[in-house]
């Protein structure tokens, strides 16, 4: 019933190429949007925004990076933290060596420079596929956590090689309240999720997928599995390079290599498994398991009241978040995205279902 | 068929969220004062984690149970794991700050790592961040780090003092000329601290400064100690924290390396580091600075107050131990520090803006130390808006296979040496983040 979308015709092509072709997803999203920008800032106290909101938004769009790699053009991955690191420093060093630069043209030209070291790192991939190819991805991870722990330049010769730049200043907008982040960060999300979103609709989208399920077949019908596979961690990286200096400016403030390092990586990677590998939308349901779960299964006892050890409630936050895994990927492998699909079959015929 | 009723459930849940989340505590919102307690009770630094937790809670609940509070202000506190991880830690800041009638009092992050992230946060937020013994060496610069306190010594201190000693041992500093030091340190920012000193020393002095990372957590250090073998440096500095430490001093006895050219740096001396490898640890070197090993009149009291009531936060053996003892100090002080500005606030739950300002007031001397029941146990303290850390001596003990022996010299770190890194140090950083500088001239009256 609530989803049906009989009667909602398309008379032209541009109708039928939309990105939301139901009317339902269009007034929801439509809606989602503007609470998230008028009244979430109003709800939220401080703590929420800064503890998981902000980290949630930011991983968000790291995770969506790192789906168009694995979930659409199918190459597994498993040092795309090296890539966030990668924008972080490149950002740093241009925000220190070149001030007078928009912070916007420092986000993009960080993703570009993250974008380029992605595609290094993805030639491997024309040679080798699926978990070879995972382990040569972890050249990345094990290069940049050296690259910027030795290097000294890249860190400005700080003394403990932790890096701290001004907070991140707009057009003279000084950006360090948590709602100024939050909205900050919401609009850079929007935008780049609607240009994700069309990529893979567009003629690169179907490269990538078409590579993903079967790359012989690709190439028999014309597909350039050297582009495909470039552009995809071009653009996975780009997105992650972005990430990543929004992780280090607008999130932590000041960071070390520490900060990008294998664990973020796997998180990454388990965000997108569990959110749903080839959505978009399973990009945001896995961020938020992975990044806000963790700090409110650690919160539920002190709640409840019940009078646990901080030791016994953060072992007992390890086993429940464990257990929520494996429970999540049995009853859906592919994933929470694929819940909300399901979700929505339902709908469309709920409550008659014959 | 236009309008989506989950559209609204989402907009309900949201706000149920918002309303949820922020945690409605069970402490009265009274005449207390909210003291955070930021631990790591788990994880591969839970060895050394645990016993300065312990003592720090039961240093707070010795305050309650035995005086009835601050002045009669009672302490309330919260503890919040951290693992040691800086992104947890940071969250746990967030969610303690402003608990309490008058949000926290002063954090003690107990990381390196999370005290640099919050560092950035203490400017907006005005609450003081301990960091006694560790942290940044450049925030003891009260007109830049307005709101850090390493109080008692910094790790440039700790490199100091422990050239000095060597330099003494050989029979002048002189003499290093030509030697050979390793440092074997842990790879993050705690580790790299001393470096900056160290290799200011070197080109004083002349001896080759060899650096020999360690990455986290620190159980795999077999190329680390083969590197030893083959280059048999004169002495090995060790900066490591939790399973590192222990398993340096297991590396080094099965290399056959001598503990006694080992110094480890005042985290790397404690009883969970050197008990793994028992008897054969014996000769292991470390820095002690405020607190060693050992127990004083304070103790007696934790016994009778908190530990006899069935209210101890440990086990009854480890009362005593050394970081257990340091977690005992860092309550003391900021107890101390509380009692200091309520002289000038008046005798009521303070925020952490007047904390700081008894924290910059601290003067804790020899006869304030017998009274509070830490004899033997610390050096005296005393800072100014200038001069954060109030302290910078040292001594150096030695593990004899069963338990810690004092030596009897103590060091005072270099400030000709010191002071003109810490300036250049701070001044970067006050540019780097446009900081506006405080004038502690102005502060004073």
């Amino acid at each position: 019933m609530l989803y049906r979308e009989n009667g909602q015709f398309k008379s032209t092509y541009r109708a039928d190429l939309q990105m939301l072709p139901i009317l339902q997803d269009r007034v929801f999203i439509g809606v989602l949007v503007v609470l998230a920008f008028f009244a979430v800032p109003f709800l939220a106290s401080d703590y929420l925004f800064l503890s998981m909101i902000i980290p949630f938004l930011i991983l968000t769009l790291a995770a969506i990076g790192l789906n168009l790699l694995v979930g659409y053009c199918g190459q597994i991955s498993i040092g795309h933290a090296a890539f966030m690191a990668v924008g972080a420093y490149a950002a740093y060093n241009l925000v220190l060596r070149v001030p007078w630069l928009n912070f916007l043209a420092v986000l993009v030209l960080a993703g570009f420079i993250a974008a380029a070291t992605g595609m290094l790192f993805g030639i491997p991939s024309l040679r080798i596929k699926g978990l070879y190819l995972a382990v040569a991805t972890l050249a990345a991870q094990f290069f940049t956590d050296w690259l910027f722990a030795r290097v000294k330049w890249f860190t400005d010769y700080a003394h403990s090689g932790s890096v701290s730049p001004a907070p991140v200043e707009l057009f003279g907008w000084r950006i360090d309240a948590p709602v100024e982040k939050y909205l900050f960060l919401l609009g850079v999300l929007v935008v780049f999720t609607v240009i994700a979103k069309n990529l893979t609709r567009g003629h690169l989208g179907r490269a990538w997928m078409a590579t993903r399920d079967m790359d012989v077949a690709a190439e028999v019908i014309g597909i350039r599995p050297v582009y495909a596979k470039l552009t995809a961690f071009a653009v996975s990286s780009f997105y992650c390079g972005v990430a990543g200096a929004l992780w280090g400016f607008v999130h932590l403030g000041s960071w070390e290599p520490l900060a990008f390092n294998l664990n973020l990586s796997l998180n990454l990677l388990f965000m997108i498994i569990i959110g749903g590998m080839g959505s978009i939308l399973g990009a945001y349901y896995g961020a938020a398991f992975i990044v806000v779960l963790p700090i409110l299964l650690n919160q539920v006892p002190q709640w409840l009241g019940v009078p646990l050890s901080t030791a016994t409630a953060s072992h007992l936050e390890f086993m429940i978040f464990g257990a929520l895994i494996v429970l999540f990927l049995i009853l859906e492998p592919r994933g929470l995205a694929r819940l909300w699909a399901i979700g929505k079959e339902k709908l469309r015929l709920w409550p008659f279902p014959h | 068929m236009t309008f989506n009723p989950r559209a609204s459930l989402a907009c309900a849940a949201l706000a149920a969220a918002a309303l949820v989340a922020p945690g409605t505590p069970a402490y009265a919102q009274a005449n207390e004062q909210f003291f955070p307690v930021l631990v790591y009770r788990t994880g591969p630094y839970a060895p050394n984690g645990v016993p300065f937790a312990n003592g720090y809670v039961d240093y707070l609940k010795l305050v309650n149970a035995r005086d009835g509070g601050i002045n009669g202000i009672k302490i309330s506190f919260e503890e919040c794991e951290t693992g040691y991880a800086t992104d947890r830690g940071v969250e746990c800041y967030e969610r303690l700050k402003g608990k309490g009638p008058t949000g926290a009092t002063a954090f003690h992050p107990l990381s390196t790592g999370i005290t640099f992230a919050v560092t950035d946060k203490s400017f907006n937020d005005r609450i003081p961040i301990i960091t006694a013994g560790y942290g940044r060496a450049d925030s003891v610069d009260g007109t830049v780090f307005g709101w850090n306190f390493p109080l008692g010594g910094t790790y440039w201190d700790a490199a100091d003092i422990l050239i000095q000693h060597i330099g003494k041992k050989e029979g002048g500093v002189d003499k290093l000329k030509g030697k050979k030091i390793a440092l074997v340190y842990h790879d993050s920012p705690y580790g790299k601290e001393p470096i900056a000193l160290l290799q200011e020393r070197a080109k004083m002095h002349g001896y080759e400064l060899q650096l020999l990372p360690v990455t986290h957590p620190g159980v795999e250090q077999k190329a680390t100690w083969l590197q030893i073998r083959q280059n048999r440096p004169d002495y090995v500095f060790l900066w490591g924290w939790g399973v590192m430490n222990s398993t340096a001093i297991k590396e080094a006895i099965a290399t056959g390396y001598p503990r006694e050219k080992m110094y480890g740096v005042w985290w790397s001396g404690a009883e969970p580091d050197v008990t793994p490898a028992g008897e054969a640890a014996k000769g292991y070197n470390a820095l002690v600075f405020l607190a060693p090993a050992g127990q004083g009149p304070v103790h007696k009291d934790i016994v009778r107050f908190v530990y006899d009531k069935g209210q101890g936060a440990g086990k009854k053996e480890e009362i005593g131990d050394v970081l257990y003892n340091r977690g005992l100090t860092a309550a003391m002080m900021t107890v101390e520090a509380v009692k200091r500005a309520q002289f000038r606030y008046g005798k009521k739950p303070l925020t952490g803006e007047q904390v700081r300002w008894g924290l910059e007031n601290l003067a804790i001397d020899d006869s304030a130390i017998k009274k509070l029941g830490f004899t033997g146990l610390m050096t005296p303290v005393s800072t100014s808006c200038v001069d954060h850390a109030g302290g910078r001596s040292a001594s150096i003990h030695t593990w004899d296979g069963k338990k810690w022996v004092l030596q009897k010299d103590t060091y005072t770190a270099d400030q000709a040496i010191i002071k003109p890194m810490i300036r250049t140090s701070a001044e970067k950083y006050a540019q780097e983040k446009k900081l506006t500088k405080r004038d502690c001239a102005k502060e004073s009256q």
